[in-house]
Formats: C-alpha cells, sequence, structure tokens
C-alpha cells in the first residue's frame, strides 16, 4: 500500500521570482521608471566607463620618471604616487628614522581597536592606555630629543603624519573642551555663562581658515617677548578651539535631552553639581550624542587639510608640493595625485561614518526598550 | 576668578602692546584710507591700483557674496534632486544618488576645490587651442568666455509689457477673490492673463523687434576680447561648493522627507487628493520644517568655507584682506578682527533671516 504524496507545488511563474520580477519591481514598474533607469544607465555606463579607462586601461604603473606616464592617450599616472608614496606618509621625517613613525601608528591601532569594539572589556585600562599613556609615549617618539632618539624637528613631520597628529590632537582636546563649554553655557553663573556663550558662537561664525591665520600670525603677537610655539603647535591651538565650539553645541544637543526628574532624582539623593554631572548627567548625554560627535570627528579630520594654507604639509599639501618636482610634471600628475589623497581621505571618513551608524543602531536597541 | 580673568586680559593686551612696539608695527583702523597698489583680476565694482583697502575690503566682501550666492542656488538645486533620488523605488537611481552622496561628502572640501583649479580647469589648453561650443563660449585655461548680453533701446517696450501683464494679474487676482468672498464663484484668470501677458509682448515685439545682442568673444592674438570671461578661480570654487554642499543637502532633504509620517500621505490619498497636489499641501510642507534648520546651517558652511578661496587665490575677502593687504600692512589684530567681524555678520544675517522664514513655516503647520 503506497501512502499518499502530495505532488511537489508549481513553480511560481517565473516574471513573479529572481531577477526578472525584481527588476520589474525596482526598475521598469512605470513608464517614467523606464525612463529613468534608461537615463541612469546610461550616465553609469559612461561614468564608469571614464573611470575604468583613465585608472586603469590607460594608466602607466611602471617607470621611474615623468617619461612613462608621456602616452598618446593617457590615463593615471601611478609610478609618480609609488616614487612618492614614502613622502606622502612621512613627509621629510629621516628615512632611519621612520620605524619610530611606524611604532606610534601601530601602538595607536592597538589601543584603538579594542576600545572601538563594544563587546570587549577592560574600557577604563584601555582609556588609561589612549588618553593617559600614550600621547607622552607618541610625542616622545616622534619628536625624539631624549632617550636617546635623535631630535626631528616638527617641520620636517609631514604628509599622513601630519594629518594624523593634527586630527587626533584636535580631537582628543576638543572633547573635554566641548563638554566644559557646553556645561559652562548652561551654568546658573552668569559670567561664565556669558563667556561661553561667546566663545562658542565666535568660533562658529567664523570660517577656520581665520582662525588659523589668527593663530599662526596673532597668538606670537599675545605672549610675552621670548616665548614663541612651534608653528605646527600653533595650528594644534587653532583648530583645538575651534572644534571645540562645535563640539559644545552637539554635546549641549544630548544634555537638553536629559529629562530634569533626572536632576531632581540626584538631587534627592543628595549628589553636589560635579557628582551629578559627572555619575547621572554626562554618562547619558554622552551615548545620545555618539553619532554627533563622530560626525564633529568626520569634520574635523576633512578640515586639517587646511593647516596646508598656513604653511605646513599635511596629506594633501605634500601631494600639492611634489607636483612642482620637474622629473614627474606630466598633464595626469596632478589629477594622479588628488584621486590618491582623495582615496586616502576618503578611505577615513567613510570608515567613521559607518562605525556612527553601527555605533548608533547598536546603542539604539536598549534605549527604545526603556 | 574675575579677578583673575581681568588680570590675564591686562597681561594679554600688555603683550599685545609691547610686541607691536618692538616691531613698529602701526595701530588703528588708518591704513584702510592708504592706497593699496595692487591689483584684483575679478572685481564687480571699479576698482584699480590706486583704489584704498577700504575698497579691497568692499571688492573682496562683493567677491565672497557672489560665489555663496550663487553656490547656495546650485547647490540646493543639485541636492534637492539628489535628495529626491535617494527616495526613488528606481534601484538604480537610487544607488547612483547613494553612490554620489558617500564619495562627494567623506572627501575634503579643499581637495574638491584644488582638484577642479589644479587638476581640470589649468589643464585645459591655452587660448589659441581653447576648446570651442558652437564658436561662442570657449573654454581655456584662462577660463571660460561666454558671449556678453547686452540690452538695446528696444528692451523698453518689453519692460512696460511686462509691467501691464504684472498689473492686471494682480488686478484680476484681487477681483477673482472679491467675487469668490461675495458668492463663492470659482474662476480661473489664469486664461485671461496669460491672453493680455501674450497680447501685450507682441505689440512690444511689433514695436521694438529684437532686445538684445550679443557681443560674441573672438580670438585676438593671445586671448580674447569681448564677451564675459569668467576666470578658472571662480568656476573651480563654485563648483566645488556647490557639488559638496549637494551631497549634504541630499541627506538633509531625505531626512525631511522621511521625516513626514506614512500615514500623512495615505490620509491625504483618503481625501481624494492627487498625488502631486498631496505631495504639495501635505508632505512638503511638512518636511520643510524638519529640513530648514539645517539646511541654514548648511548655508551658513557654504558660506565660511568660501573663505577657501584663498588656495587657489580666487579674490575672496580672506585672500585679498586677510592675505595680501595683511602681507603689505601687518596689522594682523585690526585684519583678522575685521575678516572675523564681517563673517559673524554674514552668519547671525542669514541664520535670522532663515529663522524668519522656518517661524512662518513652523506657524502655517500648527494653524492647519
Amino acid at each position: 500500500m503506497s501512502s499518499w504524496t502530495p505532488t511537489a507545488p508549481r513553480p511560481a511563474p517565473s516574471n513573479t521570482v529572481g531577477f526578472v520580477a525584481w527588476a520589474r519591481a525596482n526598475l521598469f514598474a512605470t513608464k517614467l521608471d523606464t525612463a529613468l533607469t534608461l537615463l541612469a544607465f546610461t550616465l553609469v555606463v559612461y561614468v564608469v566607463e571614464a573611470i575604468f579607462g583613465w585608472a586603469i586601461i590607460d594608466a602607466s604603473f611602471t617607470g621611474d620618471d615623468r617619461t612613462a606616464c608621456l602616452k598618446e592617450v593617457q590615463g593615471a599616472c601611478w609610478p609618480f604616487i609609488e616614487a612618492k608614496f614614502g613622502q606622502f606618509i612621512y613627509g621629510r621625517y629621516p628615512d632611519a628614522e621612520r620605524w619610530r613613525v611606524d611604532l606610534v601608528f601601530l601602538s595607536g591601532l592597538i589601543g584603538l581597536i579594542p576600545m572601538l569594539m563594544p563587546n570587549v572589556g577592560f574600557k577604563r585600562a584601555n582609556m588609561i592606555y589612549l588618553l593617559g599613556f600614550y600621547p607622552i609615549f607618541a610625542f616622545i617618539m616622534l619628536n625624539g630629543g631624549m632617550l636617546g632618539l635623535a631630535m626631528v624637528d616638527t617641520t620636517d613631520w609631514g604628509g599622513l603624519l601630519v594629518t594624523l597628529v593634527v586630527a587626533i590632537t584636535g580631537i582628543v582636546a576638543s572633547l573635554p573642551l566641548g563638554i566644559l563649554l557646553a556645561l559652562g553655557r548652561r551654568s546658573d553663573l552668569p559670567i561664565v555663562r556669558a563667556l561661553c556663550i561667546g566663545f562658542i558662537e565666535i568660533f562658529r561664525g567664523v570660517p577656520l581658515i581665520t582662525v588659523l591665520f589668527m593663530a599662526s600670525v596673532m597668538l606670537p603677537l599675545f605672549l610675552p617677548d621670548g616665548i614663541n610655539f612651534d608653528k605646527l603647535v600653533r595650528c594644534l591651538i587653532g583648530v583645538a578651539l575651534f572644534s571645540s565650539a562645535y563640539m559644545a553645541e552637539v554635546v549641549r544637543g544630548g544634555l537638553q535631552a536629559i529629562p530634569k526628574g533626572q536632576y531632581e532624582a540626584a538631587a534627592a539623593l543628595g549628589l553636589g553639581y560635579w557628582k551629578t554631572t559627572h555619575l547621572i548627567i554626562l554618562p547619558q548625554a554622552l551615548k545620545l550624542v555618539i553619532p554627533g560627535i563622530v560626525n564633529t570627528f568626520i569634520g574635523l579630520f576633512k578640515d586639517t587639510t587646511l593647516v596646508l594654507i598656513v604653511g605646513l604639509f599635511d596629506l594633501l599639501g605634500i601631494v600639492q608640493l611634489h607636483f612642482t618636482d620637474a622629473s614627474w610634471a606630466t598633464p595626469e600628475t596632478h589629477i594622479t595625485g588628488y584621486v590618491f589623497a582623495g582615496a586616502v581621505f576618503w578611505l577615513f571618513c567613510f570608515a567613521m561614518s559607518r562605525y556612527s551608524i553601527f555605533m548608533e543602531n547598536h546603542l539604539s536597541t536598549d534605549r527604545t526598550s526603556s | 576668578m574675575l579677578g583673575a580673568l581681568v588680570l590675564a586680559m591686562v597681561w594679554l593686551v600688555a603683550n599685545v602692546q609691547s610686541n607691536l612696539e618692538r616691531q613698529n608695527i602701526n595701530s588703528g583702523f588708518g591704513f584702510l584710507s592708504e592706497r593699496a597698489g595692487f591689483g584684483i583680476n575679478q572685481t564687480l565694482i571699479e576698482y584699480s591700483e590706486d583704489s584704498s583697502f577700504a575698497r579691497v575690503l568692499t571688492v573682496g566682501l562683493l567677491n565672497t557674496l557672489l560665489v555663496s550666492v550663487l553656490g547656495i542656488g546650485l547647490a540646493t538645486v543639485l541636492g534637492f534632486v539628489l535628495g529626491v533620488a535617494r527616495l526613488s523605488s528606481n534601484w538604480l537611481v537610487n544607488k547612483a544618488a547613494m553612490v554620489y552622496v558617500e564619495i562627494f561628502r567623506n572627501v575634503p572640501l579643499l581637495l574638491h576645490i584644488m582638484f577642479w583649479y589644479f587638476g581640470v580647469l589649468r589643464n585645459l589648453p591655452s587660448p589659441r587651442k581653447a576648446v570651442s561650443l558652437g564658436d561662442a563660449v570657449f573654454l581655456s585655461n584662462r577660463g571660460i568666455v561666454v558671449p556678453a548680453l547686452e540690452m538695446t533701446a528696444a528692451a523698453w517696450w518689453y519692460g512696460a509689457a511686462l509691467a501691464v501683464s504684472t498689473t492686471a494679474y494682480f488686478w484680476l487676482r484681487r477681483r477673482a477673490r472679491l467675487l469668490r468672498l461675495a458668492d463663492g464663484t470659482a474662476q480661473s484668470i489664469w486664461r485671461p492673463v496669460s491672453m493680455i501677458a501674450m497680447a501685450s509682448l507682441a505689440f512690444a515685439a511689433l514695436l521694438g523687434g529684437v532686445p538684445f545682442s550679443f557681443d560674441i568673444p573672438a580670438l585676438k592674438g593671445f586671448n580674447f576680447r569681448g564677451g564675459i570671461t569668467v576666470i578658472p578661480e571662480f568656476v573651480a570654487l563654485l563648483l566645488a561648493l556647490s557639488l559638496y554642499t549637494a551631497a549634504f543637502i541630499a541627506e538633509i532633504v531625505r531626512a525631511g522627507i522621511q521625516s513626514v509620517s506614512k500615514g500623512q500621505r495615505e490620509a491625504a490619498a483618503a481625501l481624494g487628493l492627487p498625488d502631486n497636489t498631496a505631495l504639495r499641501l501635505v508632505v512638503i510642507p511638512q518636511a520643510l520644517r524638519v529640513i530648514i534648520p539645517p539646511l541654514t546651517s548648511q548655508y551658513l558652511n557654504l558660506t565660511k568655507n568660501s573663505s577657501l578661496a584663498v588656495a587657489i587665490a580666487y579674490p575672496d575677502i580672506v585672500s585679498v584682506f586677510a592675505g595680501t593687504t595683511l602681507t603689505q600692512v601687518g596689522q594682523a589684530v585690526e585684519i583678522i578682527f575685521i575678516t572675523m567681524m564681517i563673517y559673524l555678520t554674514l552668519s547671525l544675517l542669514t541664520s535670522f533671516a532663515m529663522n524668519r522664514y522656518n517661524a512662518r513655516i513652523a506657524l502655517v503647520g500648527q494653524k492647519s
């Protein structure tokens, strides 16, 4: 006796499954949609073909000087990047000492990666390493002049090294300054409040380039005779003050989102102002504005390029500087250099923005349940 | 604490004074009336080397305003198109807009500016080998030369025709409104208005003929004569500012439209409003309320970012005033102070205007 076996279901009509159905729904749903798809398709093919042709098919990949990049139809001149790569990363940092920069990059990554992963523990120890030990270590390693390391003047620093030094110092300095300014703006003391509002609004109302001009031209005037800062340090101060004003506004957004009941509950427990702020308000407020903080970091990272206007050689500055090298002067050198620098900046900024989205999702789960 | 603050201020001022004395730098704003002695390659008002530094300041400010206003216009149009494209149900359009936004907003603006200036525009051929579009527009490394539009006397007839049509429009609209209030009859005024407009324009054409002529550029020797030359610095700055800011505006527009809940659209459909009417009367007014505040800060950013002009020597206020003038005069404190004050004023004026607009929109939203 054979048991009853149901007939297998017939396959769905071919126009409702797979690529065809997807294309009908997403590309050719209406007449207008079809027209748009065709238009966009032509545009995309045109752009992709142009980029592909320039970056790969017509490009030169090997060579030692400009003669490699003077074909009839010339695309990207990659040997230029290859030849100058060391300069783009380290600037004029002496060849024999570059291991020190590598060590600083590496030890930074070792501290940063576990810090960024929410599931890894030891956050407090990690924080002490990153904010306490690392800056001092990085300064000694990069600057030298002690522990038997040769002194490397900051005028020899350049390339990605300067970009990262300016960006990271700006980030590390602007967060605590920004928090203090945001707290000051909501303070009950009228003079503190007025000073903080004035500082924030002035720095947010003027372009960074005027702040950098001020730092490089005016700062020496404010100091007594004989004391003079390094140009890099002056720029760092300018960048840090500028971004702390933006950070303050982001943090203020978080502070405003904390309900009054939290303050009252803290007061009922007998906590003073600093304890309330430190234990109750800031942990909640900062968590709320993590995406805003990361966005400020991204803006700051992109703004570091402005230091080239006051004569420091960050990544873009050093790429720009090497265009003047006559042995690499070809019509395509400029575009190749900019594409390379753009790709490096893009990688950093895109990674940061993805991380911000990841953190937003990660943190939002426990906010919606409350 | 207040005492410490005052002491610190006194100390700083004393430092500045002793430093200035030691370096033999004058103080005060007297330098503004001195002769500048350098040329500027784009001036919207009359300027020569004999003009004063105050004139330099005005020329720079006008150049800043020119590139900012045009940049804001272009960035807004492109940003809205991209923002709507990001919401399109068409997969290809959606992804293409996404790729644009992700690429353009994650690369520093200064790099955009230098790319367009040093990479593209300065790489164009010399005027003798200029790329020409229909022998009227020429692209070369000296900039873009376009035909200049010159009005002839006949333009007055067209002006009069325009005035007549506008008056007729307002009069008819008022009459239609009064009629509607009196007995509720609605009548379209577009047919009479367009008829009056066409008739008056035809009359003007009959009397005046063609109201304008073109001054077409032509190559004479090593450069172009006639037409209007747009300097490459301006084109590079404008392109970079608007393409970069458009990526940010696109995200703002997308977030704004997404913030209008689906129920609003469904309710509009249930009331029988057609799609485009629902968009105009229901979705956009609510989206605008979310869009306007961040849009304002993008406009402010664009204005402040126009100061990057100094990197490619576009004669904006930072370039000619905080740059050239500062090196000639040396009065850093006064010059940086004036520059910062001008940007602060621009920022405050823009945010004031946008706040007014925002208040109006918010009110309309709450009334309905």
